[in-house]
């Protein structure tokens, strides 16, 4: 005798419309009627074939017939489960070489501010950058893009993410990699194309010019309107860097129009507004889109956020989350970044065995020409995985792989939300526990509430303006 | 699908996966499905009554215990009861027209 069960999965209901999104798999599909019926009376406990279909016919007034050939549908999509049959989904295994497809060239260590929080200089730091060079060389980062090109065998096109320390106090070889790695990728018949992250405080219409010239995203860390920027984005002699950045940030969004500009916003102790700080880099300032991020910190810190805060950011989140939802349902883009990246990887339905491509097609590298995992881990001599110059070190990768990987976490094992999570950073995790491969448990909750706002977002689009969702069609990696 | 509907990528992968699937052989992959499932081969099923009667003999099968011999040789290729009628033993069974009554004339076959 056949007896059901229900599957992993995660129900939701949007736009008067019942939805389940399965896991492990991340396909996400709209149920009717009866498809919903036959879940909740699986939702108490495993029945009998006979049961199951009896209740729900008798239920909902429906032929047994056609309760059956649900069944089996819900059967197929692994929604429902037969309890006699354990399927078991051996974990596939990482391809031996995974094609690097995102180069961050880490320009510089040096920095001009010293904002507090700062992953690289401040107190829960894991760069060892002592005797180590503190600009890159012109050597070093033609080596990288060489290095790059040469391990990149398979893709049509490729990246290099300019990072710092501040990445501007290193623009001439910035401008040099750009122009040589043209070259280089031309010859090649790749892609090529470019991006940074900086603090605004040095441009000058000169290099915006050149950014825009050379269709070079920029992202600008700021951390909103003056007084929660200036709490802890300050100078060495603890001044703002509000005022600074203020007309240079206006000069790039007039002058650079290829490319979409972005704001990456730390949220801390002092600036979690998130309406406050949305408001004013949207709309006072103009960037495109901004993103958040809660600060990686140890807990006890000043700039760390506690629970009651987190509640209060969620709800914030939720909120203007709800604002993206109304811009998207007019087919208009909101710059909520992170609704966007969830949504992206909702529509894809992906299913990751990493948090990330930290090590697997992306790396970062260090001004003396160490590979790191990613920018996050450059200068860490602990997690040093090779040098441009003589290559990765393959059997420390491949330790710093499974150590990350989702079937190495048991504590993620039962989460509906690891098809995106996978745990979580590294970089985070190895801040709060010593180890880049234990899941974010302190985010847990977090995780599931937001991937859970997403999912609603994305069945209202789906059910009232399925068009809109086609602007993330286009997969990321190529 | 006529219940569940598709909506992400993925969900519309699995959808063409199932629809490949079900296109294919069935029989073995997903075990009984609604309708009655009849299997090729007498291996896969067990005849009460084929070997011996309700009184313990043979004279009263529903087939003659002779049908076992032409069973294996005609419906199914199971060499070691039967000789190889295809390209060692073609004539071992030309003496024989009906098995109940001319079995005594099948052809020893020497391997």
């Amino acid at each position: 005798m056949t007896t059901y069960a229900l599957a992993e999965s995660h129900r939701f209901h949007a736009a008067a419309a019942d939805f389940l999104y399965l896991v492990p798999s991340g396909g996400i599909f709209s149920l009717d009627q009866l498809s919903a019926a036959i879940l909740d009376a699986l939702a108490p406990g495993p029945l009998s074939r006979e049961q199951l279909i009896g209740r729900v016919s008798q239920r909902i007034a429906c032929p047994p017939v056609e309760v059956a050939s649900c069944v089996h549908e819900l059967c197929q999509v692994r929604a429902i489960r037969d309890v006699a049959t354990t399927v078991v989904d051996s974990p596939q295994a990482l391809p031996d070489h995974f094609p690097l497809q995102t180069l961050v060239l880490n320009v510089t260590n040096q920095c001009n501010l010293s904002c507090q929080y700062c992953y690289e200089f401040g107190e829960d730091k894991i760069a060892t950058p002592e005797g180590k060079k503190k600009f890159m060389d012109v050597e070093t980062a033609q080596s990288s893009v060489d290095y790059l090109l040469a391990q990149s065998e398979g893709r049509r096109s490729v990246h290099i993410t300019f990072f710092g320390g501040e990445t501007l106090m290193n623009f001439p070889l910035l401008r040099h990699v750009v122009d040589y790695s043209r070259e280089q990728a031309g010859r090649k018949g790749v892609n090529i194309d470019f991006s940074l992250t900086t603090n605004a405080t040095l441009l000058t219409p000169a290099i915006i010019d050149f950014l825009a010239e050379n269709h070079v995203g920029v992202t600008v860390s700021i951390d909103g309107p003056k007084e929660m920027n200036d709490k802890f984005r300050v100078f060495s002699n603890g001044r703002g860097s509000y005022e600074i950045m203020e007309p240079k940030i206006r000069e790039l969004l007039a002058r650079h129009h290829t490319r979409p500009i972005a704001a990456r916003v730390t949220l801390t102790s002092h600036a979690m507004d998130v309406f406050k700080i949305y408001r004013h880099l949207k709309h006072a300032l103009g960037f495109h889109e901004v993103g958040f991020a809660p600060v990686t910190t140890s807990p006890d810190r000043l700039y760390s956020i506690n629970e009651p805060g987190m509640h209060q950011v969620f709800a914030q989140f939720g909120e203007l989350a709800e604002e993206y939802l109304q811009f998207a349902l007019r087919g208009e883009l909101h710059g909520f970044s992170n609704v966007s990246d969830t949504l992206a990887e909702l529509h894809q339905g992906v299913n990751k065995s990493h948090p990330c491509g930290a090590a697997l097609g992306l790396v970062g590298v260090g001004p003396s020409g160490d590979i790191a995992p990613c920018h996050r881990f450059v200068d860490s001599d602990e997690h040093v995985l090779g040098n441009v110059a003589t290559g990765i070190d393959r059997q420390k990768q491949s330790a710093f792989l499974n150590r990350g990987n989702i079937q190495s976490k048991h504590a993620c094992h039962t989460c509906w939300a690891r098809p995106l999570c996978a745990g979580g950073c590294h970089h985070e995790a190895f801040v709060r526990y010593g180890d880049t491969g234990h899941p974010n448990l302190h985010y847990c909750d977090w995780i599931r509430g937001w991937t859970h706002t997403c999912l609603e977002i994305y069945g209202v689009l789906a059910e009232q303006n399925p068009s809109f969702l086609e602007y993330f069609a286009e997969r990321k990696a190529q | 699908m006529n219940h569940i509907r598709a909506i992400n990528r993925k969900a519309r992968r699995i959808e063409e996966h199932v629809a490949e699937s079900e296109g294919d052989i069935l029989a073995l992959q997903q075990g009984p499905g609604p309708k009655p499932h009849i299997p090729m081969g007498c291996s896969l099923v067990f005849y009460p009554g084929w070997e011996v009667d309700s009184a313990g003999g043979t004279a009263g099968l529903c087939q003659p215990v002779e049908r076992d011999l032409f069973d294996c040789y005609v419906t199914c290729f199971w060499p070691a009861h039967v000789p190889d009628h295809l390209n060692n033993a073609p004539d071992w069974t030309s003496k024989c027209a009906t098995g109940t009554k001319d079995w005594r004339n099948i052809d020893i076959v020497f391997p």
